[in-house]
Parts: C-alpha cells; sequence; structure tokens
C-alpha cells in the first residue's frame, strides 16, 4: 500500500516539524510514505477568492502527482476539503478526479476511520483546548457541530482522548471560528482579529495550557496574537501531540534534531 | 447606480469600539445559544429542515402555477391581488390604495420587503404619515436609521440610548433605561398611532396557495392592531413567500421561530383570510429580482429564505461588524447572497466579508448552502472583473510560483531567511496588514522538503526529486 503525504504549503515552508510528525505516525503505523517533492499548492487561497483561473493548473498538477498514491494524507482540514469539495469546480472534467477525492484523507479522520492507531501508550500531561477547524468539522464532518443536531464521531477529540494524562478544558464556543479564512485574515482585517482574539480569550478563561488544532493555519492567526499579547498559550498540531512532541519544543517550528521521538 | 460600499472598512469602524462591539457580539450569541437549546428540544428537527427545503424547493420549481392558485384563492375570497414588477412598481401601488381611501395616515408593521422596496420614503414624500409599529423599527425610524437585523432591527441599539431617543421624541424622564417603563411609553405612542391610522400595511411571512390565506407572525401583536384597526389592509410580499398547502405551514411556524429567537412558538401567528365586512383587504405581490434568482442555477435556492435571521445571529462576522456595516437591506450571510444579485458591482464585497466557517449554512432552517453560494459570488465577481487588480494579480503570481516548485522552494527559503535576519521594521509595517495586529511565525531554518531530501532520499518517487539526485550522483 502506497501513502502519499499531501503537505500544504505553508506547513512545508513554516511548519515542517507537522509533517515530520505526520510522516512518524503514518511509518509509526507501518505504513509506507512517500512524499512527492514536486507538490506545493492545491490552490485553495486563489479558489476561495473566486480566481479559478489562477487555481486550476494547481489542482490538475496535485491529480498528475498525487494519482499513483492508494491513499492520500494530509494534516490539514482545509487544504483536504479543497480536494474532496471544491476540486471540482476546476477539473470537473477530469476522469482521475472521484477516485483520488475518494482516497484523499485528512490525518485524525484517517487515522481514525481507514488505518485505525492506538494512542493509549502516550503521555501529555497537559490542559489542552481543542481548537475545532471549521472546514474539519463542517466540511469534512470530522466530528458534530453545534448548529446541526446530528450525532457525530468526534474524530480528533477522540483520538486526543486516548492520550494518557492529557485533559480537555470546556469552551464557552465550543466550535467557533478563529477568523483566519484564508486571505480573509488580512482583506477583513479587522473582523479576523477581533474573532481570533475572542477564541485565544475562550481558551485562556477555560484554563488551557495548550492550544490544540488539526489545522495549523488557524493556529498561526491565533498564535500570531497570543504572541503579540505576551499569553502563555502554547499551540500544537494535534500530529504534533500524538508523534510525542513537548509543548515546549513545538512553539519552536524547527524540526526536533532527531526524528522518532514518542516520548 | 449607487456608489460600491467596502464591507471591511465599515466592519473596522464598529469594531474600533471593541466594547460595543463585544456587546453586540454577546448579545447574538446569547439568541443563538437559546436557538440551540430549542433545536435541540426536537428530536425530529433535522428532518423538519429537510422537509421544509423540500417544499421550498417544490415551490420555487413551480411558483407560476403556485401564484396562480394562490391569486385565484385570494380573489375568491374578496382579496384584491396586485403584481408589482419591482420596487417602483409596489410603491405606487401601495400610495394609489393610500389616496384612494383620502387617507395620510398609515401604520406599518414589519415588513423587509417594503424596506427593500424604500415604500417609507416613497409614502413621506408624498405627504402620508407611516409609523412603523414594530417596538425596534420603530426605534430606528426615530433615529432615522435603517434595521441592523431582519429579526432585531434594532439589536444594535443599547437600552440607554433606546432613553435618549425616547426622551427626546416621547418625552420620557431623560436618563431612563429600563426596559419595562420605555416599552409602556412606546406602547402609549403606538397605540394613538393604532387608533389614528386609517390604512394598515403589514408583511406576509407564508402564503398558502391552497387557501388563498396568508399568515403574519409578530412577537407583539402590532400586526394584528394594524390589520384589524384600520378599515384597509394592504399586505405587501415576495412572490417567494408562497407555500403549497396548509399542512406545509406547521413544518415552517416550527421552524421560524425556533431559528430566529429560540421561542417555540412566535407570540402571535395569525392567519388572514379576507377582508372584514365592509372592509378592504390589498395584497401585493412583488417580484424585484426574484424571478432572476429564481433562473439561476447556483443561487435559486435563496429564494426558500423564510427570513428567520438565525444566519445573522450565527455569523461570527455579522456579530462583530453589526448589521450595518452590510450596507444593505438585508445583511447577514444571506443578505451577502441576495444583494449581489439585486447589484453586483455595489455590493462586491460582500461575499468575502465571510471566514467560509459554513456556520450559516448548518444553521439554516430551510438548508440553503448559503457559503457555498458566497464561494460561487466570489467566482462570478472575480470573472466579472469586479475584483480589484492588486487581488487577481497577486493571486495569478502565486500560480506561477506554485505551478514550478523549485522557484517556490527557493523563494520559501529566501523568505524564511529574511524572516529571520530583516530588521522588525522592514517586516512589521502597513504594507503587512498581518502584521499589524499578529505576530508571523518563526521562521524554520529549514522547510520539510529540504528535510525530506536529507532524511528520506531515495524513497521519493517524484521526478524533480529523482533528477536533483541524478545531479547529485546519488
Ligand atoms: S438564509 Fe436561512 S438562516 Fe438565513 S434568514 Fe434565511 S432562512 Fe434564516
Amino acid at each position: 500500500m502506497r501513502v502519499g503525504l499531501f503537505v500544504p504549503c505553508y506547513i512545508d515552508q513554516m511548519y515542517p516539524d507537522v509533517a515530520v510528525a505526520t510522516l512518524e505516525l503514518l511509518e509509526g503505523a507501518g505504513l509506507k510514505v512517500e512524499f512527492p517533492a514536486a507538490q506545493t499548492c492545491c490552490g485553495q487561497p486563489m479558489a476561495n477568492t473566486g480566481c479559478n483561473d489562477a487555481a486550476r493548473p494547481l489542482a490538475a498538477r496535485f491529480l498528475d502527482l498525487f494519482d499513483p498514491f492508494d491513499y492520500i494524507v494530509c494534516p490539514s482540514g482545509s487544504c483536504t476539503s479543497m480536494v474532496r469539495n471544491h476540486f471540482s469546480d476546476l477539473v470537473g472534467n477530469d476522469p482521475r478526479l472521484a477516485s483520488i477525492q475518494s482516497r484523499t484523507f485528512e490525518l485524525c479522520e484517517f487515522l481514525h476511520d481507514v488505518h485505525p492507531v492506538d494512542f493509549s501508550g502516550n503521555r501529555f500531561p497537559f490542559r489542552v483546548g481543542l481548537h475545532q477547524s471549521c472546514h474539519g468539522l463542517r466540511e469534512l464532518r470530522l466530528g458534530g457541530d453545534s448548529e446541526q443536531m446530528i450525532e457525530r464521531p468526534d474524530k480528533v477529540r477522540s483520538l486526543l482522548a486516548q492520550v494518557q494524562g492529557l485533559s480537555f478544558v470546556e469552551l464557552q464556543r465550543v466550535d467557533e471560528c478563529c477568523g483566519f479564512g484564508g486571505t480573509f485574515a488580512v482583506n477583513e482585517r479587522a473582523v479576523s482579529v477581533a474573532m481570533g482574539e475572542d477564541r485565544v480569550q475562550d481558551h485562556l478563561e477555560a484554563g488551557a495550557e495548550v492550544m490544540v488544532a488539526s489545522d495549523m493555519s488557524c493556529l498561526m492567526h491565533l498564535w500570531g496574537l497570543i504572541s503579540r499579547q505576551g499569553s502563555p498559550l502554547a499551540v500544537m498540531h494535534v500530529a504534533q501531540v500524538l508523534a510525542g512532541r513537548s509543548p515546549s519544543v513545538s512553539v519552536k517550528n524547527s524540526i526536533k534534531p532527531k526524528a522518532g521521538n514518542v516520548l | 447606480m449607487a456608489t460600491v460600499s467596502e464591507h471591511p472598512e465599515k466592519a473596522a469602524a464598529y469594531i474600533a469600539d471593541r466594547s460595543r462591539s463585544r456587546w453586540h457580539d454577546g448579545a447574538l450569541w446569547f439568541v443563538r445559544s437559546k436557538r440551540d437549546r430549542m433545536a435541540h428540544s426536537l428530536p425530529e428537527w433535522e428532518r423538519l429542515r429537510s422537509t421544509a427545503s423540500q417544499i421550498k424547493a417544490h415551490t420555487i420549481a413551480n411558483l407560476p402555477e403556485i401564484l396562480q392558485q394562490f391569486e385565484a384563492n385570494a380573489k375568491a375570497r374578496g382579496v384584491h391581488v396586485h403584481w408589482a414588477a419591482d420596487a417602483q412598481e409596489h410603491n405606487e401601488i401601495v400610495l394609489e390604495i393610500i389616496r384612494k381611501q383620502n387617507a395620510t395616515r398609515v401604520v406599518k408593521s414589519k415588513s423587509m420587503l417594503t424596506e427593500e422596496c424604500h415604500l417609507n420614503p416613497h409614502l413621506e414624500v408624498n405627504g402620508i404619515e407611516v409609523i412603523d409599529t414594530d417596538l425596534g423599527e420603530r426605534i430606528v425610524q426615530m433615529r432615522g436609521e435603517r434595521p441592523s437585523h431582519i429579526v432585531l432591527p434594532a439589536i444594535h441599539i443599547k437600552k440607554e440610548e433606546v432613553g435618549e431617543t425616547f426622551a427626546k421624541y416621547l418625552g420620557t424622564e431623560p436618563g431612563a433605561s429600563d426596559p419595562q417603563y420605555l416599552t409602556e411609553a412606546a406602547r402609549q405612542h403606538l397605540r394613538s398611532k393604532f387608533l389614528e391610522a386609517e390604512v394598515g400595511i403589514t408583511g406576509v411571512n407564508f402564503a398558502i396557495a391552497e387557501t388563498g390565506g396568508f399568515v403574519v407572525c409578530t412577537n407583539e401583536g402590532n400586526a394584528d392592531l394594524g390589520a384589524s384597526l384600520p378599515r384597509v389592509h394592504i399586505a405587501c410580499m415576495g412572490i417567494e413567500k408562497l407555500i403549497p398547502r396548509l399542512v406545509d405551514l406547521s413544518v415552517f411556524v416550527r421552524l421560524l421561530a425556533r431559528s430566529a429567537t429560540g421561542q417555540p412558538i412566535t407570540t402571535y401567528t395569525s392567519h388572514f383570510h379576507g377582508p372584514r365586512p365592509g372592509c378592504e383587504l390589498h395584497i401585493v405581490l412583488v417580484d424585484n429580482g426574484r424571478s432572476r434568482i429564481r433562473d439561476s442555477d447556483e443561487f435559486r435556492s435563496a429564494l426558500g429564505c423564510i427570513r428567520c435571521g438565525a444566519c445573522m445571529n450565527t455569523c461570527p462576522v455579522f456579530r462583530r461588524s453589526g448589521g450595518h456595516s452590510y450596507d444593505a437591506v438585508v445583511p447577514g450571510p444571506i443578505g451577502s447572497v441576495l444583494s449581489p444579485a439585486a447589484d453586483t458591482k455595489q455590493h462586491r464585497s460582500l461575499p468575502y466579508a465571510c471566514s467560509l466557517c459554513g456556520s450559516c449554512t448548518d444553521v439554516c432552517p430551510v438548508k440553503i448552502p448559503l457559503h457555498h453560494q458566497l464561494l460561487t459570488w466570489r467566482q462570478q465577481i472575480a470573472s466579472q472583473g469586479l475584483l480589484p487588480v492588486s487581488k487577481t494579480a497577486a493571486m495569478r503570481a502565486g500560480s506561477m510560483l506554485f505551478q514550478h516548485p523549485r522557484i517556490y522552494a527557493l523563494a520559501g527559503a529566501l523568505g524564511r531567511r529574511a524572516l529571520r535576519w530583516l530588521p522588525k521594521s522592514w517586516i512589521y509595517n502597513r504594507a503587512n496588514p498581518w502584521g499589524l495586529d499578529r505576530d508571523l511565525p518563526e521562521p524554520p531554518v529549514e522547510s520539510f522538503r529540504s528535510w525530506w531530501q536529507t532524511n528520506r532520499q531515495g524513497t521519493s518517487v517524484d521526478e524533480g526529486m529523482k533528477s536533483k539526485e541524478a545531479k547529485n550522483g546519488k
């Protein structure tokens, strides 16, 4: 079985440890993982701005690069949703699309549904505030949201819940958007910042030590605010927690000196 | 033609008063929480939503027949039925009915359609006094503002400010802010207006084709007084307000109040089935762009909107930026779908006033895929050339960069190095809107792709990598 690692561009460039942690998790689960290094960006910023002409060639490249794999796994709900839910707007007539869409998974979804992994041997003795990212929640349905009256398994939370010592703090607004929204963060800066500040405040008031999310883009925005405020809140991608990183290490984006460091 | 209005600037102005923005957010979040509890109390909630959505889809698909059926049944009940192609025609029809009565005093209960058509100013310049009788609408009317929310028109105004307004117009105690006291003052004031009025105008929540009757839902009973005290009742409605059968009504009545305010049912759900003896009942059916939306494959389902306002209460952007930042009669997610349909250029910033969180889509009782429609609007705005060149150029440049992995990798390496070494003032300045309030991530020395090359070389199947490896003699 061949697993293709789909690393969003901003993770590749700014948060490489998230990709390494993802790789460790998949390899730790006994999978053969490959990284097609000609990949860049799935085209989401362009498509979300409405510039489909600019996004189209990037979607086409994605299909070329990832078609050979049995599974395509990505540590981002938002980029996974781009492939699964929005590529049809761009390359809808490509005969490979439907099959590739059905083989593309967000990391937690993959570890929960496709290739279950037991994390009960892990330890993470911290109070965690789980930030449910919107695209994971409402486009990939990684869990049930507060608007719909539909019970759904909470995939991100249930993976984290296996980890020993990890406790969740309860937020006032369990699935409020953080305000990142891609180019929205810059285009509607005032609203975006207000949303982010409120999100951070909710986690602080709940007593979180570490804010964990399955989308690093939300965390990039929230960390930007936390750092500016000087708040004592760490942020970590769920892959980093599951791969055994400690909060102090993950604040620095750089890759740990040696891979394979499960606590 | 109206000037282009930009949401980001108006939103920033509202948010600049952080405490007001927080208070507004809290007030609407409270309503949404009530809605959540109410929705939770019905095990069949999602089934109701699906049913409502199907009924509306059916109605919109068969609208011409259903409208004709309604007209015939309403006429048979002695109702005068009028048709208006646009706002102007609507206003003229209403004015003419009023003139025929030699009337000059009108009371009007809540109706977003008359807002949309700008009926009040049209009547006022023709010498007619129009008094909005919904409390919130009356407050904004006195203040010379427009409603900021379709269900809670004065949600942006604090009770202290209502006190100031009433002191000025109704002579209440200066400084009074007790809601009970202020409401009583408004009640007395409105009572005299009800008694004087010669014509009552109401909106319509649902019109039933099968019976020719219609339903108006209010929490204050003001529509009932306005429709019952004057001799003439004019009901104004968009043509999308139809439902086929009386049994369908139960589905919508259950969804409407729960979604709007978290009540099990609105306090007054009044049915009108023809004029009272010796009185007149008029219905004005208005298109004003609705047929055009019906003709579009992308936005048709937006006509199913029952104007509950739930999408506004849930929208994190609306809650913080306030309804007036949308500069449109209907604000919030549904307004951002409908307004560009009326004038794309003027409202081109609205589909971008959205983080695409999807909460509106999941809260909507008739399952309008609001955030998908906003994304579709962005595509149309971009393809119509209505995006600023700076944005399209940036997207095109990004696309070119991402189509060339080597250049992308190089640019990334240079960018990271720049972030590490450049003086802070070069990075944090006006040219970088991100950095005005947020720190940029600490750039790592190495990208993942370069880590992969070092640590997993040889396992890659990628062509680009292979040639690179070949060059490196490996
Ligand atoms: S779009 Fe849906 S949620 Fe919004 S007002 Fe209309 S019916 Fe209510």
